[in-house]
């Protein structure tokens, strides 16, 4: 017999109390109250930022010059972005005239990744969606925005359009269908990487990146 | 899980179950807390044949012996009247732990489970079936409680103690650091982690210092045996001749406060 | 590195190891403060009672659900992760589990593999394994690369270097890595972990992990992390290996926000973690990172022995959050490694006796005053000291043919239980008790000064020289 069938005859030959199923849906319904947008937004930055995140409310038209003004206060000069994406397409557009050189993930890994690791400053990416209970953002990396630009660079800009924000992770997932859909592989981000290790004295940048910057894509007005 | 009841005609009679603890070792604890009951207008009985909840041996590992002790303690309520118990330890063996140990006997389970529900702590009695409003006659003065680690989780009536004595109106009820913290009791565990539980009283009685009351309140003497064995010990160390933490049984206190 | 093996008997010289703490109060303060925050940090999580005790009953609803399905729920993960391109290895003991993940690196010659923190393969003692087989296995979580690099183990589930203050890490630094100039400036501290462990995450030929939920219907390993190093470990090298218990399953995708919210509110007191992270296959074709082979190791490891008997099942429960741990005054007096044992605190009590046998471990369950916090806190309502008197029974009773657990008898000593027995027969009888008490009473002043373990700290204990029922008599 292998390992597996000695294992699952045991836990077979064992009383078998089945439980009633639980109902999540219930208690989220009971104890997370929807809210509107204006409300998420307020909230999902509250805990973004408590977490020590930085978030800037722009528009569709002033994103990118944020973006500039956010890279200038850091004096970074290199910015990782997505070809084919319509925000790493623009970024590319505007970024490079300025003084701002764009590189692209446009090769695996193993190709670049000492590049990766040592001469990426910052990178830039979009958020699929949000949840403002607790202050989190959604990616699920994909071909064109792979998982490590969200991990590497030590500054880590995020795009993230308001009308996206769910009340909680359970919305999210109940919402856009995902136990159907899962990708290789899906990421709550909710800060910067940090660690409490050394004494419980929390400190940023552990292993992933020291800031994490969230441009909150809002109405015009 | 506090016993908090619909308004209950005032009961009139009333079962004492002294524990072993309070019969052997603070008798004036039980004594007062008797007077206590009577003052109130209470026919209190004591039933003579009773010996101990059975809790050492369950705690211990020891359930068949436990049973055994429970079992001769299920016949010695036979009216309807409420069991009131000056400890929350040994009441919430009987409320919560004997309908489980007598799980295989459907008789003696009956039994268990009508008797648990008649079961209270002491302040809990005075306070939820009572609604006694002590009224203080004595001076000022500073305690500070100790509440036992099953009255505060597993009968949840850490709230009725300090609800008596704050309703006194001379006395200050200090707050001591780690409050809900175990004093380090535990039956057998005092003996068989000496060291451990050595380091929980010590912690405690310090704690207990700390607030500058001039005595200790508990409604647990299992508690009490331990905190004011270490206070006793640590005294006698350091050459004290009076104790630096005096303390006795809630019941005892109050008596004296309300006393006309 | 030199990780020492903890296969001992954790019974043996527990008392000793437990005074060592107890008798340093440097360490005592050390742990009070840490716990004292983590206690406070949960506080602050659950303001609200009602919400509190909902989501425990809500989350042992789920885990009790998934327990009674979880043959099925095995097979299931099984084929969904088979499905999604995921291997999945079974390991009844911790050999077999070390056995598969080093046949893993020796199939592709691996020299370097990196880790996420991962308790089961502390469990697995997988550091002590690869480093005999020559392969090098480097801890990633900045705790447990600091105890790693000081030759320990963790002192507790989530913060694993809890035991040490930041001069003791400074110094270490100081004096393990190459170059490094003594600061004691956490954030200087932290950076030098960071650069060091980067240039290894670039290095690794094997990224090893834990799972904190496997998800049957989906087929996806979740991980909770704060510091990254988790997902580095997962996405970086070319493997990546997750070894977890058979128990840390659900079936649906739907049971995972609850727990997600009750383990990091409970562990560290945050809503949600830095990171949660869900992996559902290897680097798909066109995908540009990830690892191109993901592995799962399922390791029962005594589990299987606490599935069979309703009570004992409960223990599986357990989500790992350390809020025992951080609420128990037991642990808070002597830190983690005085229990000699993976899983320190009372979840370690009761769940090492399955992993070790009763034998190796039974003085564990006595080190209780069963208080209850454990218990009053724990996340998924287990409850913890009625498991630990179970525990106690198992190992005191007489030994017996079909015991429930191996070991089973290993406390038994014939006098105790004589003592006992004698104990029940005084005072299931009036007539016997009133005798003993009255004699008691009568000659307290025969009570020894000196009563053993109770008078080292206390006085000694005289019953009063008139014993209740006296009392009332007299007053008639
Ligand atoms: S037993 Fe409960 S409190 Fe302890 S680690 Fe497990 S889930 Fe957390």
């Amino acid at each position: 017999m292998s390992a597996r069938d000695r294992i699952l005859a045991k836990l077979k030959a064992a009383p078998n109390l089945p439980k009633p199923e639980p109902d999540v849906a219930a208690w989220f319904a009971g104890h997370r109250p929807v809210e509107n947008t204006a409300d998420k937004v307020a909230r999902f930055r509250k805990c973004i930022e408590f977490a020590h995140a930085e978030v800037h409310a722009v528009t569709a038209i002033t994103w990118l010059p944020k973006l500039r003004e956010v890279l200038a206060a850091r004096q970074i000069d290199k910015l990782l972005v997505a070809e084919e994406t319509p925000h790493g397409n623009a970024a590319l557009d505007e970024l490079p005239p300025q003084g701002i050189e764009c590189s692209t993930y446009d090769m695996p890994i193993e190709a670049w990744k000492t590049e990766m690791f040592h001469a990426t400053p910052a990178s830039l990416t979009a958020a699929r969606a949000a949840i403002a209970e607790t202050g989190t953002l959604i990616l699920w990396p994909d071909a064109k925005e792979p998982r490590l630009m969200s991990l590497v660079p030590p500054v880590h800009i995020v795009l993230l359009d308001s009308a996206k924000i769910y009340n909680t992770f359970y919305e999210a997932t109940q919402a856009e269908g995902w136990k159907d859909s899962l990708p290789t592989n899906a990421l709550l981000i909710s800060g910067p990487s940090k660690t409490a290790d050394i004494q419980v004295t929390l400190a940023y940048g552990a292993h992933g990146p020291k800031e994490l910057i969230v441009l909150l894509m809002g109405d015009e007005q | 899980m506090s016993s908090v009841q619909p308004a209950t005609p005032h009961p009139t009679d009333i079962y004492f179950f002294a524990t072993c603890v309070v019969d052997q070792f603070f008798p004036g604890a039980g004594m007062d807390a008797i007077t206590l009951l009577e003052r109130l207008g209470i026919r209190v009985h004591f039933p003579e044949e009773q010996t101990c909840c059975g809790q050492p041996a369950y705690t211990s590992g020891f359930p068949d012996e436990a049973r055994k002790v429970a079992a001769h303690q299920l016949t010695l309520f036979p009216n309807d009247w409420p069991v009131v118990v000056p400890s929350g330890s040994c009441a919430g063996m009987m409320k919560h732990h004997y309908p489980t140990l007598f799980a295989a006997d459907p008789a003696r389970r009956a039994q268990a489970e009508a008797l648990s529900a008649r079961i209270y702590e002491l302040t809990d009695f005075l306070v939820n079936l009572l609604d006694w409003q002590p009224q203080d006659t004595g001076g000022e003065c500073t305690v500070v409680l100790h509440t036992s680690c099953s009255a505060r989780r597993e009968m949840g009536v850490h709230l009725t103690g300090r609800k008596l004595l704050g309703g006194l109106g001379k006395v200050t009820v200090a707050q001591q650091d780690h409050e809900s913290e175990c004093c380090g009791f535990g039956g057998t565990f005092s003996i068989k982690q000496p060291e451990i539980s050595g380091a929980m009283v010590e912690d405690k009685v310090k704690a207990l210092k700390a607030t500058g009351a001039e005595r200790v309140v508990s409604a647990d003497c299992g508690c009490l045996m331990n905190i004011l064995g270490h206070a006793a010990w640590k005294d006698a160390q350091e050459g004290r001749a009076q104790p630096s933490l005096p303390g006795e049984h809630i019941a005892s206190f109050l008596l004296r406060r309300t006393a006309r | 590195m030199n990780a020492q093996p903890i296969h001992f008997k954790p019974s043996e010289g527990f008392r000793d190891r437990a005074k060592a703490v107890v008798d340093n109060p440097f360490l005592r303060q050390s742990f009070r403060g840490a716990m004292d925050f983590l206690m406070s940090k949960r506080a602050g999580q659950f303001p609200d009672v009602e919400e509190l005790e909902s989501l425990r009953t809500l989350g042992e609803q789920i885990r009790q659900y998934n327990l009674g399905k979880l043959p099925e729920l095995l097979v299931r993960l099984e084929e969904n992760l088979t499905r999604n391109g995921i291997q999945v290895h079974w390991a009844e003991t911790p050999d077999e589990a070390n056995e598969i993940i080093l046949g893993i690196c020796k199939r592709v010659d691996a020299k370097l593999m990196v880790k996420g923190k991962s308790m089961v393969s502390e469990e697995i003692e997988l550091n002590h394994a690869a480093e005999a087989a020559g392969i090098g296995a480097l801890e990633s979580d900045m705790g447990e690369y600091i105890v790693q690099l000081a030759g320990e183990k963790p002192s507790h589930i989530i913060m694993p270097a809890i035991h040490k203050t930041k001069e003791e890490i400074a110094k270490l630094f100081h004096e393990k890595v190459p170059g490094v100039e003594y600061t004691d400036n956490v954030d200087a501290l932290i950076q030098i972990g960071r650069k060091v462990l980067r240039e290894k995450f670039l290095e690794a030929d094997i990224g090893l992990s834990g799972v904190n939920f496997a998800i049957a219907e989906t087929g996806t390993l979740c991980l909770v992390e704060n510091e990254g190093n988790g997902r580095m470990c997962t996405t970086t090298p070319p493997i990546h290996v997750a070894i977890t218990g058979i128990e840390k399953i659900v079936e649906q995708l739907s049971h995972v926000p609850p727990l997600l919210s009750l383990l990091t509110r409970s562990a560290t007191g945050q809503n949600i973690s830095t990171y949660f992270n869900m992996i559902s296959s290897p680097r798909k074709p066109g995908e540009k990172d990830g690892p191109e082979e993901v592995h799962l190791v399922l390791l029962d490891n005594g589990r299987s022995q606490a599935y069979a008997d309703e009570q004992l099942r409960k223990t599986l429960q357990c989500i790992r959050c350390g809020a025992c741990m951080n609420h128990c005054p037991v642990y808070t007096r002597i830190g983690g490694h005085a229990y000699g044992t993976t899983y320190p605190g009372p979840i370690g009590k009761i769940i090492s006796p399955h992993m070790l046998g009763l034998e190796a471990t039974a003085t564990m369950a006595t080190a209780s005053s069963l208080c209850g916090a454990c218990g009053e806190v724990c996340p998924v309502k287990i409850p913890i000291p009625e498991l630990l008197m179970r525990l106690r029974e198992e190992s005191f009773s007489a030994p017996h043919p079909n015991p429930a657990m191996r070991g089973q008898g290993a406390g038994y000593n014939g006098l105790v239980s004589f003592v006992w027995r004698a104990w029940a027969t005084v005072y299931r009888s009036p007539m016997l008790y009133g005798l003993a008490t009255w004699a008691g009473s009568r000659f307290s002043w025969l009570m020894p000064s000196s009563q053993g373990p109770w008078t080292t700290v206390r006085t000694p204990l005289k019953p009063a020289p008139k014993r209740l029922r006296d009392m009332l008599k007299e007053r008639g």
